[in-house]
């Protein structure tokens, strides 16, 4: 019996399951049902094991004639098991909001209500979430054109939301309004905070995000699947190539292909080096937010090591598209893999020196010991994943409850937080450091030979030198490059432990040479939007150094 | 010694004779206090020209300001969306004079490989802006070249018809 029957006969001992459809596609269960059933149905499989409600998402069939799906995505952290839920709506139609079973859902449905114009019922703020605010239209609907600007003249003023008992947008005038960014040191450039404050203290947030709304989804079903690379490295753009690896490897999962040995290991090295450089960030600016800016320009040093590291590899120092669909681009240079030890060795140094510099730091332990913590069990509720959910003491890392790569031979430690609070997120994210290094180190020790990609002609272009070299690598690269690479009709979900947490990709493949539909997971959207509730009641310093602990990337946050 | 020497000969051992605005210029130029917009990836590799190796102080602009009130030069560096672009010409406009804008970047300057319904089509839509860097995103070099180009435009007092024309694309009158 699979699981999928498993649930079918759990589900059919609460529900009239005879009209749901359950089906396994490219990997992963799906259970299509109506949308009267989608509340006790969420319910039920999140008390079965289902705890982590990842995603939610739309996706636009024009042709249909319910043209709108609502996917969700569910994970269960016990058994690593991953499900789709899929509800079919025509236009104008609504579905209950899940925000009744998952406090996460609350931006995930804002979303698809702001890119495809899907009513959630009961949704208390069921505003614009990415787009601003004199956009008329859902733009991921197949029949907006990707290049239809419309144009913002204004700023809207300081808002709230509807909360529990709250007053929506009238401000109280015994209080503070203070509005912070977008613009802001401490908003990393993008983030806009609205705060109402009572003294020092804050009474109400609200956050508003869009700011850097590029239309990633948009131009990944306007160009064909390679070219789609470089858009995904500006998505976390501290750790570009974890991006990298995280779409190629959907997409390889839809085409059913298994890269060799020897790309897996340098995609597990740059992934790993990418979570060191993005720790590096995280730690550094959030050491500036609170004053300490000498901790910042020391571990920029250990950055430019590693941008090295990638020019010598490629050529680019930060956004490197150095996967392909089927493998990497190339080998590395000869010695590229000693330069890689030699900087593990080097980096070690620099982790003890910063848990020196800020973890023993008395300034630092008091401003974040203790501030703003989240309980393990809230922290589930708003999906948060990666250090963030680590340090609230739950030890998920799909590293090693779904490991990928070769992960599960390779000998490292997950590092779990106690408290939840600022303090356990940065002792998590430098003890991630010193494991990534260990895995670095491992790998290449024992860097497997052969081919770094594979040598599929319908998926992989010819090498340079056949392609110039003799008709055949010709023709294919002709092939490759007026057919497209063009994975069967099918979509599929997966996911990657980027620095942030889970990165997932949704991918709909309709047979053509462009994506149908590319839906982006960031980690860290699940995490901002829990930002109001952690840090009503404290202090407004306290704020800006919950902001900088959560590592906000704007380019995945806003896509 | 000194009673020998003629009163014009003292000055000349410690001064020298200059035009009032060169000067001025030349103080400018190495004087530079950026106000760094950093809004997507390009505000990182920024961070690298801030930082250790590449150094920006080296040309008289490490202070960095994140007040409008307190710098003369904007570096825009990330893409600028259309919900950006607003609180971008309200930046521009807070900043005394003189002040120069230092387009960083193919997102700053063209809206880049991103032709996108949420994408303003360059930053110069809304400001003008002095120096465009190219790359995605461009080398700390580039960026640095950048900076000497705008010394360069500094000292020699070239005229900037794009900023004396400029009106601000969002006020009604």
């Amino acid at each position: 019996m699979t699981k999928l029957e498993e649930l079918k006969t759990a589900l059919g001992q609460q529900m009239d399951v005879s009209k749901m459809k359950f089906t396994h596609a490219v990997g992963d269960d799906v259970i299509e049902l109506e949308k009267n059933q989608l509340i006790p149905a969420l319910r039920f499989l999140r008390n079965h094991s289902f705890d982590f409600l990842m995603d939610v998402c739309g996706a636009d069939y024009p042709a249909r004639a319910k043209r709108f799906d609502v996917v969700y995505h569910l994970f269960s952290s016990k058994e690593g098991q991953r499900l789709r839920i899929k509800v079919a709506l025509a236009e104008g139609e609504s579905v209950p909001s899940a925000l009744q079973v998952w406090r996460g859902a609350d931006w995930f449905e804002r979303e698809a209500f702001d890119m495809f114009g899907i009513i959630f019922e009961g949704h208390p703020n069921l505003k614009k979430l990415l787009t601003h605010h004199q956009f008329v239209g859902h733009p991921l609907r197949k029949d907006y054109e990707a290049d239809h600007q419309q144009h913002c003249d204004s700023v809207q003023p300081i808002h709230f939301l509807n909360d529990e008992n709250s007053r929506g947008d009238v401000l109280n005038e015994n209080l503070v309004p203070l509005n912070i960014g977008p613009s802001h040191p401490a908003m990393h450039g993008t983030l806009r905070v609205m705060v109402e404050l009572d003294g020092e203290t804050i009474v109400r947030v609200n956050n508003e995000i869009g700011y850097l709304h590029r239309c990633f989804e948009k131009m990944a079903e306007t160009h064909p699947y390679n070219q789609v690379i470089p858009y995904t490295d500006r998505l976390n753009y501290c750790s570009a190539p974890s991006n990298n690896v995280g779409y190629c490897k959907t997409v390889e999962k839809l085409l059913g292909v298994e890269i060799p040995a020897r790309a897996q290991a340098m995609r597990v090295i740059l992934m790993e080096l990418s979570r060191v450089i993005d720790h590096i960030v995280a730690v550094g600016t959030g050491g500036v937010d609170l004053g300490a800016l000498t901790s910042f320009f020391h571990l920029f040093t250990y950055r430019e090591k590693v941008y090295t590291l990638f020019e010598k590899l490629c050529g680019a120092r930060l956004t490197v598209s150095m996967t392909r669909v089927g493998g990497m681009a190339q080998d590395a240079p000869d010695g590229w893999f000693d330069d890689v030890l030699a900087f593990c060795k080097d980096m070690r140094g620099g982790v003890d020196e910063i848990t020196k510099l800020m973890l023993d730091n008395k300034i630092f332990i008091k401003r974040t010991q203790g501030v703003c913590p989240v309980k393990s069990n809230e922290a589930i509720e708003w999906g948060y994943t990666g250090p963030m959910l680590r340090a609230s003491g739950v030890n998920l890392d799909l590293r090693k409850l779904t490991p990928y790569y070769g992960y599960d031979g390779l000998n490292f430690d997950v590092p779990v937080g106690s408290n939840g609070d600022i303090y356990d997120r940065y002792l998590v994210r430098i003890e991630e450091m010193k494991q990534s290094l260990r895995i670095i180190e491992q790998v290449c020790k024992n860097m497997p030979g052969g081919d770094y990609t594979i040598r599929d002609k319908g998926i992989v272009l010819p090498e340079k030198k056949d392609v110039y070299g003799n008709i055949e690598g010709l023709m294919n690269h002709f092939m490759l490059v007026i057919k497209g690479l063009r994975p069967p009709v099918g979509e599929t979900y997966d996911a990657t432990e980027a620095p942030n947490g889970e990165l997932g990709f949704y991918l709909v493949s309709d047979g053509s040479a462009n994506p149908y539909r590319l839906k982006v997971r960031p980690p860290c959207f699940a995490i901002y939007q829990s930002f109001p509730h952690v840090v009503r009641g404290s202090m407004l310093a306290d704020a800006i150094a919950t902001v900088a602990s959560m590592n906000v990337i704007a380019g995945e946050l806003d896509r | 010694m000194l009673g020998t020497q003629t009163s014009d000969d003292f000055s000349r051992s410690f001064a020298f004779t200059t035009k009032l605005d060169a000067i001025v210029a030349w103080g400018r130029k190495n004087a530079l206090w950026p106000l760094p917009y950093g809004t997507a990836c390009c505000g990182i590799e920024l961070m690298s020209v801030m930082g250790p190796k590449y150094d920006l102080a080296r040309f008289g602009a490490e202070v960095v300001r994140f007040s409008p009130r307190q710098a003369d030069l904007l570096v825009v560096a990330g893409t600028i969306t259309e919900k950006m672009a607003p609180i971008l010409v309200r930046i521009y406009e807070q900043m005394l004079e003189p002040k120069y804008v230092l387009s960083m970047g193919a997102c700053a300057s063209s809206g880049g490989f991103y032709r996108a319904y949420h994408v303003l089509q360059g930053c110069d839509k809304v400001i003008p802006v002095d120096v465009y860097v190219p790359g995605c995103p461009p080398t700390p070099e580039a960026v640095l070249d950048g900076v000497m180009l705008l010394q360069k435009m500094i000292a020699t007092q070239q005229p900037r018809p794009w900023k004396d024309n400029w009106k601000n694309p969002h006020d009604q009158a």
